[in-house]
């Protein structure tokens, strides 16, 4: 892999979690304030169906998730267990796509 | 071992080497701090031994004196420093400039990018940063907190022409962006440098390199 993609491997990792923050700060604040009255699988529903605002805040949320991961993941298992060639990269393409897929299919299963 | 006023480590050493065993191995050179060919662990953590009092670090009377970490032994307290000065070369740790010597000296203002070559430029080589670095023994492939701040020193250096050569040459998973900033070289340099600080600046200006499409 080139420097150049290692680089860009840097950059996404850094403005992911930029974006993981605010995303783990708002859903937080949202949980605290969504149980003061009890906490029910209608009500979260009630919120979220046919809300664009949480549809497209949940998929940013998703797609950070799906960025960090894999490329976070790629240094621990390269200085933990050593595993540094191409194989570990593939199998960390096929993560972030599957966590990606998991992560939109539950949020348009909130939305839908 | 007899305790002297102001004794150091090195007095230490050299007192076993001269009358409890002479086979003892180890390397010094200067003894005042200049050569950085003197460094060894003391007590587990890694130290340049001709400054270093035994009244500062001996543990209730004890030292417990061993060759630097992260690189191979030759013998007793002596490494091998191959490959951490191999690592400078491949860092590009090398002044490349565009003058030759009929030209006139060039003037290099002192403030601002100066200031940040003064910083770092003092390094002695003596391999305590190296020896410190977690990812140097996580990942033997990472160049390693002295050749990046050698780097760093030459990307700040204005009459330098192969910026952009050097920011690839650390750039990536052996280079600066393997760094986890967890600081050990800063706190142990004998020298008062923050390589952890060179290496985030070259982090910031091979993003920059990058995002500008010249990496």
């Amino acid at each position: 892999m080139s420097a150049r993609t290692q680089t860009f491997l840097w950059i996404g990792q850094r403005a992911s979690a930029a974006v993981l923050a605010l995303c783990v700060l708002v859903h937080l604040c949202t949980i605290i304030y969504a149980v003061r009255g009890g906490l029910s699988a209608a009500e979260i529903l009630g919120r979220t169906r046919g809300n664009a605002a949480w549809l497209g805040f949940y998929s940013v949320f998703v797609f950070a998730v799906a960025v960090h991961v894999p490329i976070g993941l790629r240094s621990i298992l390269a200085e933990w267990f050593g595993w540094q060639d191409e194989s570990r990269d593939l199998v960390l393409w096929v993560l972030a796509a599957v966590l990606a897929m998991m992560g939109i299919r539950a949020v348009f299963g909130v939305f839908g | 071992m007899p305790r002297e006023e102001s004794q150091t480590v090195l007095d230490v050493v050299t007192y076993v080497q001269r009358h409890l065993d002479a086979s003892l191995a180890y390397r010094f050179a200067c003894r005042v701090g200049m050569c950085g060919s003197c460094a060894m662990t003391v007590n587990g953590q890694s130290r340049w031994t001709c400054r270093t009092h035994v009244s500062r670090v001996a543990d209730d009377g004890r030292l417990e004196i061993a060759p630097l970490h992260n690189l191979p032994v030759v013998r007793d307290l002596v490494t091998d420093m191959t490959e951490f000065f191999d690592k400078w070369a491949k860092a590009r740790g090398r002044f490349t400039g565009t003058r030759s010597r009929h030209e006139d000296f060039e003037r290099v203002p002192p403030a601002g990018r100066r200031e940040e070559v003064d910083a770092g430029i003092e390094c002695i080589g003596c391999g305590v940063c190296y020896s410190a670095c977690d990812v140097v023994s996580w990942n033997p492939d990472y160049a390693g907190p002295a050749a990046l701040n050698r780097a760093w020193t030459l990307v700040q250096d204005v009459r330098d022409a192969a910026t952009i050569e050097r920011l690839r040459a650390v750039a990536g998973d052996a280079g600066a962006h393997a760094c986890h900033t967890h600081m050990s070289c800063t706190e142990r340099c004998p020298k008062q440098i923050s390589p952890t600080a060179g290496i985030a600046g070259l982090k910031r200006a091979i993003a920059m390199a990058a995002l500008k499409g010249e990496l």
